[in-house]
């Protein structure tokens, strides 16, 4: 799809997004963590929107990497290396890219899945971020091979996105500050997993505006 | 929220500034990132030690920078594990090219933080080793889980670790004598207020007038179940059965005992849990070495205390017993 001013145009909503989330974020992460998770993020995309001017004009590798070490250098945290890690593996995918088509997309997908499994240690059922993402790009990729576009794509992505957060709510944390609670995490959703939720959702918001 | 603050968040900065204010002769600041470090570093030829965390644990981890403990803390946002850059900066600034150990609390995201900045060190040719201190009993050590959390007991690494730097072992032996440290050293601790965030304005959970929180860490994330308040003995006795039955200690063995206050607990408490946990000792014939009583790693103004034993040996006991120069601790 999307050339270099539409994906500037997604990075900047994901940010605007997570940072409208801020108090529910953390809401969340104080019922089962420590109740920083919407400050942190919200810090570390703040500090992407004021590079965003600079990525402009940038191959969608570079503008991918510059969120990575953006997150990583201002989150803190373990959402900070989390999501630093996995933007750094999803720019491998299309380093030097002016475009991208639906196999770029699904690359991105399957590095920063990549890239949460091997800093986190985690696999899909552990209460984080891959309960949402791993379900969402499942669902890119059944949309893409039924060859539906990108809108119908996201729009699958992101309730599959929505029934991984749900889903984190019937099972106990096996990962992060939330696995001390054992049996008491059961009923509170993951905040990670939540604000995996939130951007791709901020993904599509893009994507109906532009096709409207 | 009812703080002595200016600006929520400013609160670390504000506070390394003062900190290095107030200890001109022991510390010095990394310019530009969270980090304090010795005003003689880097010692040239000895083992940097670096530790730190989210800030919030005062005085942890740079009211431990000194002589015969840390070169280096980091300060991240409070409860929240500082990023890769920051702790590489401490790595460089106290590199005297012996090597440079880093003391991490096992928490997902400082383990991941520290760890992204070994590489960041390693790929600057920079020597570098970290030991994770699993102190607290409370949390279930199984595979399913991140493992046991690092608390108080921390301190005693710093410790111990610093005097074997400052004696001139090299890497990998300081490692080994942390190492040594971590696996003879049990914590647990208990609360009786929640702390509030500066940023996020709010108490870090609930808990009613008449209830006790046990086995909490130290970042405001609560424990493993909530009971109704008992009296210090009973509370001391709860905690430290739960320790010594996590490790072994034989008849004669010294231990090195810790009593730490979470930040809104007052030292006259901390003394009736000191007390029993000696006389508990005793009956059970188990010799105290040595006992360190005070806030050495606290959690804002949380009201509440843990326990932390540390089995000992001829080595760790002259290394406990070594000089130590430091804004917070002083042992001459």
């Amino acid at each position: 799809m999307a050339n270099t001013d539409l994906f500037i145009n997604i990075i900047e909503n994901m940010a605007k997004a997570v940072i409208e989330n801020k108090e529910y974020l953390t809401d969340l992460d104080r019922a089962i963590g420590d109740g920083d998770h919407g400050i942190n993020m919200s810090k570390g995309f703040q500090a992407v929107l004021s590079k965003l001017d600079d990525m402009r004009d940038k191959d969608l590798g570079t503008i991918l990497k510059n969120v990575a070490m953006t997150l990583i250098s201002t989150v803190g945290g373990a959402s900070g290396p989390l999501y630093g890690t996995a933007f750094l593996r999803a720019a491998t995918a299309v380093d030097g890219k002016m475009d991208i088509d639906k196999t770029d997309i699904l690359n991105i997908f399957e590095k920063a899945i990549e890239g949460v499994q091997t800093r986190g240690k985690a696999q899909v059922g552990e209460k984080t971020i891959l309960d949402s993402l791993v379900p969402a790009y499942e669902a890119l990729k059944k949309s893409y091979e039924k060859e539906e576009g990108n809108l119908e794509a996201f729009r699958a992505a992101e309730e599959a996105a929505l029934k991984g957060v749900e889903y984190t709510k019937t099972i106990v944390a096996k990962k992060g500050r939330a696995s001390y609670l054992g049996e008491r995490s059961i009923g509170h959703q993951d905040p990670g997993a939540t604000s995996t939720y939130i951007m791709i959702k901020s993904i599509k918001n893009i994507l109906e505006e532009n096709h409207k | 929220m009812k703080k002595i603050i200016n600006n929520p968040n400013e609160v670390v900065e504000e506070m390394l500034q003062g900190m290095v204010l107030g200890h001109p002769e022991y510390l010095k600041r990394v310019e530009g990132f969270e980090v304090v470090v010795r005003k003689d570093s880097p010692k040239k030829g000895k083992v940097g030690l670096v530790s730190g965390g989210g800030s919030g644990h005062e005085p942890s981890h740079g009211g431990y920078v000194g002589e015969g403990m840390l070169d280096g803390a980091v300060a991240g946002e409070v409860f929240t594990s500082p990023t890769p850059g920051q702790v590489f900066e401490a790595i460089k600034a106290v590199d005297g090219e012996a090597g440079v150990l880093l003391i991490i609390k096992n928490y997902t995201g400082d383990v991941m933080n520290f760890e992204m900045a070994k590489e960041l060190a390693e790929a600057e040719g920079i020597d570098v080793d970290f030991i994770i201190v699993d102190d607290d009993v409370a949390v279930e050590n199984s595979t399913y889980t991140v493992g046991r959390r690092g608390i108080a007991g921390t301190v005693f690494v710093h410790k111990i670790t610093g005097a074997a730097a400052e004696k001139g072992l090299e890497l990998a032996e300081v490692k080994r004598v942390g190492e040594k440290v971590i696996k003879n050293l049990r914590s647990m601790g208990m609360s009786l207020t929640p702390c509030i965030v500066p940023a996020a304005g709010k108490p870090s959970f609930e808990i009613g007038e008449d209830e006790m929180e046990m086995g909490l860490g130290i970042h405001g994330e609560p424990g493993t179940h909530k009971e109704t308040i008992k009296s210090a003995d009973e509370i001391t006795d709860h905690m430290l059965e739960r320790i010594l039955k996590d490790m072994e200690v034989k008849g004669d063995e010294e231990v090195a005992v810790m009593i730490n206050g979470l930040g809104g607990t007052p030292l006259m408490e901390l003394y009736i849990i000191n007390r029993e946990v000696h006389k508990k000792l005793e009956e059970i014939s188990i010799p105290v070495y040595k006992t360190w009583v005070g806030n050495f790693m606290t959690s804002l103004e949380m009201a509440g205390a843990s326990i932390s034993i540390l089995k000992l040996d001829e080595e760790l006991k002259e290394l406990l017993d070594a000089k130590a120069d430091t804004p917070a601790f002083r042992q001459l």
